[in-house]
């Protein structure tokens, strides 16, 4: 399946990866409005030291450490498009995915909700992911890197 | 083939999915005694608490069967079962035959010997039932008072959910900390405290001798002698497998049923997943049940695959638990209190923000920790346990807020990131 992978030579930290992740899953679709007046945690995590940073976000692993943990079936790996889907109605913010996920790619909803936020690859199947569209440096790639 | 499962929850939930993954075409038929289609069972004090429904309980959508083609038998008890004719034997007189068995009976409440313990208004805490019934008797009680015999992750997720519930709660403890089994005394301390804030009171270093009443409990007295008024009582002092089933069988069953690496009992043809059976703990290095659902899960989905015929080890079995208590989360994992000597502790801890994170270290390799409300990213840690992954070149940055990929070099980082 095509993925989301960083390219950290390119990567200066400019950040515009999460915020066109925060416009991309807001009701508004505007960058001012979706920051300002919602409250969207971005579903991908930045790290950043010195001179080297990358965005980083959920694997959509093949086996996948989180949607075998989840305990109330919120989490589940899609058998025909390999992603890991995410329904928010079941999710009772118990967390157990974060204690799952060795990539620590899943983070808490900031917005009080108990619910995660985790990359949904922008929703459209093979549609590319906003972060990857609006990086101006080309250092996140969606591509498929399997046999 | 014919593959048969005992258990409807985690691990018979992951059984199916293993064979599935392999075999599309054998018969599965999945036996219950309970009635119900397959729930989350850490759920129910969500739904005494209001929080879960019936529907978001359920762990799979109502087409999970019949997309796997499962044949259930649910709110069928398995009593017995024939290793020689291959077979298992339902309470109703059915017998079902099997070229694989898988048996996940999950775990059963210990309820300790104490006078009066089978009174009314006295509960255990595992099941739906079990919360339907607290939910349908705390319409009804007089002085609203609760006492819940056990302060472990059962006892305090009931004393949670009872107390949103309106109920005045007394938790009983024989240890001098809450959470014995996985929190150390310092992380103990911060929970006990803000749930006493909350509202949740505690007696520890007691035990309940004896129900008091007639029929219904009106009360209970302590070992100390004190007794305490309440018309509601929940024991919540440990689970122990429920091997029941297997118990006239040959099968090799210590605390739970052993298996190796594969799930497969002593006997061919037969396997035990969850917190039925005894296995392996790679953080421990000894056979013992960790009755915990990725465990649960994982074990089932493994034992599935090896049924169907795939050759495949589970070989990431130790405890860890993610929780929370009145928006206090905590994600603790593999040995918290090591006993031996040749082991480093690396501690941080804020206790105004209750934030408490120690990190437990022997020759290199973290074998367990604990996150305490700050619990972002806490997966990196257990991954680390996991793959028994040297962590000396990351030790000093640890417990910085921004450990992550970028503390380890390029290599390790982009082996894991770029495939």
């Amino acid at each position: 399946m095509k993925r989301v992978y960083a390219k950290e030579e390119y990567c200066l930290g400019c950040r515009l990866c999460e915020v066109y992740c925060v416009v991309n899953h807001s009701k508004s679709q505007d960058i001012i409005k979706s920051h300002k007046l919602e409250e969207i945690t971005p579903r991908l995590v930045i790290e950043s030291k010195g001179i080297i940073s990358f965005a980083l976000q959920c694997r959509h692993c093949d086996d996948a450490a989180c949607t075998k943990a989840c305990i109330t079936g919120a989490l589940q790996k899609d058998s025909k498009t390999g992603e890991v889907t995410y329904d928010q109605e079941k999710c009772v913010g118990c967390w157990t995915c974060i204690m799952a996920c060795s990539y620590g790619a899943i983070r808490r909803d900031e917005s009080g909700q108990k619910v995660i936020s985790k990359c949904d690859l922008c929703g459209e199947e093979e549609s590319e992911p906003a972060c990857v569209t609006n990086c101006p440096n080309g250092a996140l790639v969606f591509e498929d890197r399997e046999e | 083939m014919d593959y048969v499962i005992i258990g409807n929850s985690a691990a018979g939930i992951g059984a199916v999915e293993g064979i599935r993954e392999v075999d599309s075409k054998g018969r599965i038929t999945l036996i219950s005694d309970e009635p119900y289609h397959t729930y989350s069972r850490p759920l129910i004090s969500y739904y005494l608490a209001n929080k879960a429904n019936w529907e978001t309980m359920k762990f799979r959508s109502n087409d999970f069967y019949a997309e796997n083609n499962v044949e259930t038998k649910l709110g069928m008890k398995a009593v017995g079962i024939n290793e020689a004719d291959k077979s298992v034997n339902l309470a109703n007189g059915e017998k079902i035959e099997f070229d694989k068995l898988l048996v996940a009976t999950g775990g059963t409440p210990f309820i300790p010997p104490i006078e009066g313990v089978d009174k009314n208004n006295i509960y255990n805490f595992i099941k739906l039932d079990d919360a339907k019934s607290i939910a349908g008797d705390i319409e009804n009680l007089e002085t609203g008072k609760v006492v819940i015999l056990g302060a472990g992750l059962i006892g305090l997720k009931a004393a949670e959910a009872l107390f949103k519930q309106g109920l005045e709660v007394i938790v009983v403890e024989l240890a001098d900390q809450v959470l014995n089994a996985i929190l150390d005394d310092e992380a103990a301390k911060l929970v006990q405290q803000h749930l006493e804030e909350k509202g949740i009171n505690f007696i520890f270093e007691d035990t309940v001798t004896q129900f008091l009443g007639e029929d219904k409990v009106t009360g209970v007295r302590l070992e100390s002698e004190k007794e305490l008024d309440c018309d509601l009582a929940i024991v919540a002092a440990g689970v122990k497998p429920n091997i029941e089933v297997v118990e006239e069988t040959d099968i090799e069953v210590n605390q739970g049923i052993i298996v190796n690496n594969k799930l497969k009992t002593s006997i061919t043809n037969i396997y035990a997943a969850g917190d039925v059976a005894e296995s392996n703990n790679l953080v421990r290095d000894i056979k013992e049940v960790v009755p915990i659902w990725p465990d649960a899960y994982n074990q089932g989905w493994t034992a599935g695959k090896n049924m169907a015929g795939v050759k495949e080890d589970y070989l990431e079995c130790f405890s860890r638990n993610s929780i929370g208590f009145f928006g206090l989360p905590m994600i603790t994992a593999g040995i918290i209190e090591p006993e031996s000597d040749d082991h480093e502790v690396l501690v941080t801890k804020n206790e105004e923000e209750k934030v408490y994170k120690k990190i437990i270290l022997q020759n290199d390799r973290i074998i367990g920790f604990i996150y305490l409300n700050d619990i972002d990213r806490a997966g990196i840690l257990t991954g680390l346990i996991k793959e028994k992954q040297s962590i000396t070149e990351v030790k000093d940055e640890l417990l910085a807020d921004n450990f992550g990929y970028l503390s380890f070099n390029k290599e390790w980082r982009q082996e894991r990131l770029a495939k």
